[in-house]
């Protein structure tokens, strides 16, 4: 009767599930404390002191803000669709923690290296415009819904070159195993001959996780809250972890595209002896602080500002880029060899 | 297609929206991003201060005055205080005169840095906002030395202001003149040259010459326009007939330009108060009236006269003898008037007040029409409204 628990793969499932678990559970500690050095960090740009209250230097903040927004009523518009109203911040969070499959932190630390990690990266990223199209949907409010559909629009057009950039570095590499691109990084960084794709990619980045200075879906000013203006409670609070998650996900793939994943800087031995993840985590955090940065310093796009940008100035530039990339690689015969 | 009928979405703005300045409540008729139509609410905050005033004293009068535009409280009290003092037929004392319009700039870098601040809000830059509230915070404390009272002053008196600066003030001022340069520029660098922020504002909201002079726009939204109108230079009062400052004007109407001009302003204004406090003579500052100028405390314990100087004259109030006047003075946000009417008596028979917010808010129509959605939260902040005021 309990031959089922002594199964290969009923022990392989118990180890994935652990994994899993790994990874997730400092994931969300980590997201729950980029919340609070965005404030530390905003909060310094504005000459203020941000979070110091609870707990010393504030650093019990989240937990704080976490267990508020737990204990809230979740409220439900009377007009709404309510089963996706409900389903809508899963799919949205879900879906951000579900990308994270592919992401090698360190050399073999990878829950599933799968050969077409980089596509199953860019379809989860895609689909994540689901959750903010079906919150947008459901909450049956104006203000919600232009606020989806912007972001549907936004997030689309950010794609494109978003794709046309990876391309680029897959043509270098040749791979579109994750782990493989790293590798492939280990004499030079692609940010530097690819650099201005680098600059395409952050900017992208931003528009695609709805930061600022592209976080139109919820501009304050003009839609209150955008496509989570109804949202309360966890439900909230899933659509703002699902975020954040997305924010470190998109640092995280720009610091293996471009940083050498978790590679040091120059391949010595003293720089080798320090653990891959923690030059992974220290890129990734330099690229949050980049986002948070700008966060602070720039005034938002107008709708069809940003569109024009996404469609007149990225997407034909990023397509030279390519153009220009393969042209160089072919002339010199560079091309990686398993093309 | 033909049996399908399209409809232009309805959007409430307000009043409980981030954007909405307070309690501003517009419909919004949508194309899309587009607006179509916009139709400001008002009414929200009305408190019937007009009539209110008709059963106050001259005196007890002034705080109403703080509480209409909430942003730039002394230069309203000018405002009344000028058109009592012109029933009256005061001649007010040269220092009171001076501190008077070292607080009328003082209040008018308060109301505009918290313009430039809101308008960076309204686009998405938080930053500028915290750093002008930090200036803020220093003049409100000067508001608090000289009146006890951060926001709500009540400082200026008919005849002259409540009581003299205290001691250190001036240099205080001076001190916070020196570093307040320095800010200006750190905004400018943050806002001025931003891409972003001139794609928001340029030719955002453009208002022409005519259509500002035929919708009575005034202050920067004239000035915006490219109209040189200041009632600071056009008809002096206080003492800016001896002030050497400039009016800056704005060349395409656009939001940007009122911006600039906004910065301008606070340039100039702290050009003014550096000449006041060169320039401040000695002597009183409310004129000896006692009528107007409640008698000491410990004269009143000692001197019969003065006891009942208290509480016959002063407590009674001022008799404003019968007639009506209308003096504007150049608030922050325009013109702001009032028409008194006296009959004689220590209580206004009528006061009417002119808020320039009010036909500001008429233009924000024909401002907005055509622009998106975005655009109208540009134009609301650069309309500069404070709702205290257009309601009343």
């Amino acid at each position: 009767m309990f031959d089922i628990f002594y199964n290969e793969n009923f022990l392989a499932f118990i180890f994935i599930m652990l994994k899993i678990i790994g990874l997730v559970v400092p994931l969300l500690v980590i997201v729950a404390f980029l919340t609070y050095a965005e404030r530390k960090v905003i909060a310094s740009v504005q000459l203020r002191k941000g979070p110091n209250v609870v707990g010393p230097f504030g650093l019990l903040q989240p937990l704080a803000d976490g267990l508020k927004l737990f204990s809230k009523e979740t409220i439900f518009p009377t007009v709404s669709n309510k089963i996706i109203f409900l389903l809508a911040p899963m799919v949205a969070f879900s879906l951000s923690i579900a990308a994270w499959a592919v992401i090698p932190i360190a050399d073999g630390w990878v829950i599933s290296n799968i050969n077409v990690g980089v596509l199953y990266l860019f379809a989860i990223s895609s689909l994540s415009v689901y959750g903010i199209i079906m919150a947008g949907w459901a909450s049956n409010s104006k203000y919600a819904f232009m606020g989806a559909l912007r972001s549907a629009a936004q997030m689309v057009s950010y794609e494109v070159s978003i794709g046309l950039v990876i391309v680029t570095v897959l043509v270098c590499v040749g791979s579109l195993n994750l782990s493989e691109i790293v590798y492939a990084q280990k004499s030079v960084w692609y940010v530097f001959p690819l650099f201005p794709m680098f600059i395409v990619f952050f900017i992208s980045a931003l528009a695609e996780t709805n930061r600022a200075p592209f976080d139109l879906p919820e501009d304050e000013s003009s839609l209150v809250g955008g496509y989570f203006t109804e949202y309360s409670s966890m439900l909230f609070a899933m659509f703002f972890l699902g975020e954040y998650a997305a924010m470190i996900m998109m640092s995280g793939m720009a610091t293996i595209l471009f940083f050498g994943g978790w590679l040091p800087p120059f391949d010595i031995a003293i720089l080798n002896q320090i653990p891959g993840f923690i030059w992974f985590a220290g890129k990734t955090s330099l690229m949050l602080f980049t986002f948070l940065w700008v966060r602070a310093t720039f005034p938002r796009f107008r709708y069809d500002q940003l569109m024009r940008i996404g469609w007149k100035v990225f997407l034909p530039f990023s397509l030279l880029w390519v153009v220009l990339t393969s042209g160089f690689l072919i002339i010199f015969d560079l091309l990686p060899s398993s093309v | 297609m033909s049996d399908v009928e399209l409809k232009n979405m309805t959007l409430n703005f307000g009043p409980q929206h981030p954007a909405a300045h307070g309690v501003l409540r517009l419909v919004l008729e949508m194309d899309g991003e587009v607006v179509e139509r916009t139709d400001p609410h008002i009414g929200l905050l009305h408190r019937g201060t007009e009539k209110l005033i008709e059963n106050k004293t001259y005196m007890q009068a002034i705080p109403y005055f703080d509480r209409l535009d909430y942003v730039s409280p002394m230069c309203q009290e000018h405002a009344f205080v000028l058109s009592a003092e012109k029933l009256l037929k005061l001649e007010v004392p040269k220092r009171a005169l001076h501190i008077r319009v070292l607080f009328d700039e003082i209040t008018r870098i308060l109301n505009h840095s918290l313009q430039i601040a809101a308008q960076g809000l309204d686009l998405g830059a938080t930053t500028p906002f915290l750093w002008l509230f930090e200036e803020r915070e220093k003049l409100m404390g000067f508001y608090e030395q000289v009146s006890g009272s951060r926001l709500h002053a009540a400082y200026y008196r008919v005849g002259g202001v409540h009581q003299d600066l205290p001691l250190n003030l001036i240099e205080e001022i001076e001190e916070w003149l020196a570093g307040f340069g320095k800010i200006v520029d750190d905004i400018e660098t943050l806002l001025s040259d931003n891409r972003i922020f001139k794609q928001r504002t340029v030719d955002v909201g453009v208002v022409s010459p005519e259509e500002a002079l035929s919708w009575g726009f005034s202050g920067p939204m004239l000035r915006g326009s490219g109209i040189a109108w200041d009632l600071r230079k056009s008809q002096p009062y206080a003492v800016y007939d001896q002030m050497d400052f400039d009016i800056p004007i704005g060349k395409n109407g656009d939001c940007y330009d009122r911006y600039l001009l906004r910065v301008e302003e606070m340039k100039q204004s702290s050009k003014i108060i550096r000449q006041v406090l060169d320039n401040m003579p000695n002597g009183d500052v409310i004129v000896r009236d006692s009528r107007l100028y409640p008698p000491k405390r410990d004269d009143m314990k000692e001197s019969m006269e003065a006891l009942i100087n208290h509480f016959k004259l002063f407590t009674e109030g001022v008799r404003v003898p019968a007639g009506e006047v209308y003096t504007a003075v150049e608030a922050p946000k325009g013109e702001f008037g009032v028409f008194l009417v006296s009959d004689g008596s220590s209580k206004p028979y009528r006061c009417k007040i002119r808020a320039p917010g009010f036909p500001h808010l008429q233009g924000l129509d024909f401002m907005t029409k055509g622009h998106m959605l975005a655009d109208l939260v540009a134009c609301i902040a650069t309309l500069d409204v404070v709702f205290g005021e257009i309601d009343r």
